[in-house]
């Protein structure tokens, strides 16, 4: 059992009855003849690792390697404790969750790169922030996760995650687009439901730039973080109401590919243009990033 | 990457901050040390492209000095790896080239001194998403990834060799998935190295060693 698209993906769980999270579960366990058991016990070691970056610089901040990030998480979280925040507990909660995982990969701490370290924030923290929420157990982020990594397997095949490649979009994009069709299924809505949530959550991004300061991941791939779990949140609210592109997934995915590619060099990871080339960011990376100076 | 795994996608488990910067180095600077038999005790290692521009921030110094002490890219001591290298008795240094440009943008020289005082030179790419290359090893160019059981020989290169690394391979109903042969010149220095789909076990790797031309076989990965 193997799916090359979203069509054929939808096409099989019409077929079997089935929800994206099986799908890429039977998958796993044909083609690396790995048991679903085991399979599923990993899924929940990475959750479990999730949850540690999460709660980590709640507890102890600690100050990025490049020295751009540092407490933001802790920041968040006291000024949500005392004040209404702006834009909902639940969108405050993800988007704290979010940049503190940043933190704790930007101070060579354990995370889960999902799809890549530099958006490992996105999907713990829009998982988390549901979950604390609405109390889901255990096994539904498990199956989340599944379905999460269903999204992302066909971004892989069929565009990238790669912030070298396609920018921001492909990394940030991506992963918003994995967590948005997990929380729709959190949700109890259909695999159809999901990747129309996955392809609002990328068309959302689409076209965003990989500008890091000083080549660090730490700044402003923080706060992009926490745009791409709360994009996640607004992608499947909409979805589950129905609201959907008249694009579907793989032709989003594809436009995507394609924005990427057409992006200049100086905008994919080079810290040679955008945020990363403006006087101050060259002044931070000073020492560092000869191509800066000039 | 022939099958794109769920834990692809949503893995690896990684200590951050980036899986080329940081996890693919520390891999390279593991899978030189699998190709030291003796203990370690000098480690100096140039740095190129990238690397050499961003590894203060991106913790690969942390990370090759981590690897080298054999440590996984999921260890929590990768942070504090120059401590434990101290301890160790491990001496390191780091050197820059930002001068390189036909080099892979992620490269690292890796020369390593055992405690006897011998040298081996490997360079290493990292190719992302934690993924690594080793390109040379003493100035021979290779490839070697260590995604398979690998084991790596040096030998004469003589006539014979080839045949009997895989005899004793198929005795033990290992199949080989990838087996390779490099040399510079004629009749002198020769690497082969073999990557198999099984668990190569150490029996098979001192067995190979009886040939009067293999000078050392190591298990890699």
């Amino acid at each position: 059992m193997d799916f090359m698209n979203a069509a054929q993906l939808l096409d099989l769980c019409g077929q079997q009855d089935i929800s994206l999270a099986e799908a890429m579960r039977r998958r796993e366990v044909e083609l690396t003849g790995v048991l679903r058991a085991r399979n599923d016990e990993r899924m929940r070691r990475t959750w479990q690792v999730m949850q540690d970056a999460i709660h980590t610089p709640l507890e102890n901040p600690a100050r990025s390697m490049g020295g751009l990030i540092g407490g933001e998480a802790a920041k968040l979280d006291q000024r949500t404790k005392i004040q209404a925040p702006v834009c909902g507990a639940v969108v405050a909660n993800a988007i704290t969750y979010a940049i503190g995982v940043l933190e704790v990969n930007a101070s060579m701490g354990l995370i889960v790169a999902a799809p890549t370290a530099g958006s490992s924030g996105v999907i713990p923290g829009a998982f988390a922030a549901v979950q604390a929420h609405l109390g889901h157990s255990e096994d539904d982020i498990v199956d989340a996760l599944w379905c999460a990594a269903a999204v992302g397997y066909l971004i892989t095949l069929n565009g990238t995650v790669s912030g070298a490649q396609g920018g921001c979009q492909a990394e940030v994009g991506s992963a918003s687009a994995m967590a948005a069709a997990g929380v729709v299924q959190l949700m109890g809505g259909t695999p159809k439901t999901s990747l129309d949530a996955a392809g609002i959550a990328i068309t959302n991004l689409l076209g965003l730039v990989c500008d890091p300061i000083a080549g660090l991941v730490e700044s402003p791939c923080q706060t992009r973080n926490a745009l791409g779990a709360a994009g996640a949140l607004v992608a499947a609210e909409l979805a589950l109401a129905g609201v959907a592109l008249p694009v579907p997934f793989d032709e989003v995915v594809d436009a995507m590919s394609r924005v990427g590619a057409s992006l200049p060099y100086e905008l994919r990871e080079t810290a040679l243009g955008g945020v990363a080339a403006t006087a101050t960011a060259c002044r931070l990376a000073a020492g560092g990033c000869g191509d800066c100076a000039k | 990457m022939d099958i794109i795994s769920a834990f692809d996608v949503i893995g690896p488990i990684m200590i951050g901050p980036s899986s080329s910067h940081t996890a693919g180095a520390l891999r390279i600077a593991l899978l030189a040390r699998g190709m030291v038999r003796d203990t370690i005790v000098g480690a100096r290692f140039t740095l190129y492209g990238s690397f050499a521009e961003t590894y203060r921030g991106h913790g690969t110094d942390r990370a090759l000095v981590a690897g080298i002490l054999g440590f996984g890219t999921e260890d929590r001591k990768i942070k504090d790896s120059f401590t434990y290298a101290q301890q160790a008795g491990l001496v390191y240094s780091f050197v820059c080239d930002t001068t390189r440009r036909d080099l892979h943008p992620n490269t690292v020289e890796i020369e390593l001194t055992d405690a006897h005082g011998h040298a081996t030179m490997v360079q290493g790419v990292s190719l992302g998403g934690g993924r690594a290359e080793i390109r040379a090893i003493n100035g021979i160019e290779v490839r070697l990834t260590g995604e398979y059981s690998t084991v790596l020989i040096h030998q004469t290169d003589a006539p014979g060799v080839l045949a009997y690394i895989t005899r004793v391979l198929s005795e033990q109903n290992i199949n080989i998935a990838f087996l390779k042969l490099y040399r510079e010149k004629r009749g002198e220095t020769a690497y082969t190295i073999v990557e198999a789909d099984q668990e190569i076990p150490q029996a098979v790797v001192h067995e190979m060693e009886q040939h009067p031309s293999i000078h050392s076989a190591v298990l890699v990965a």
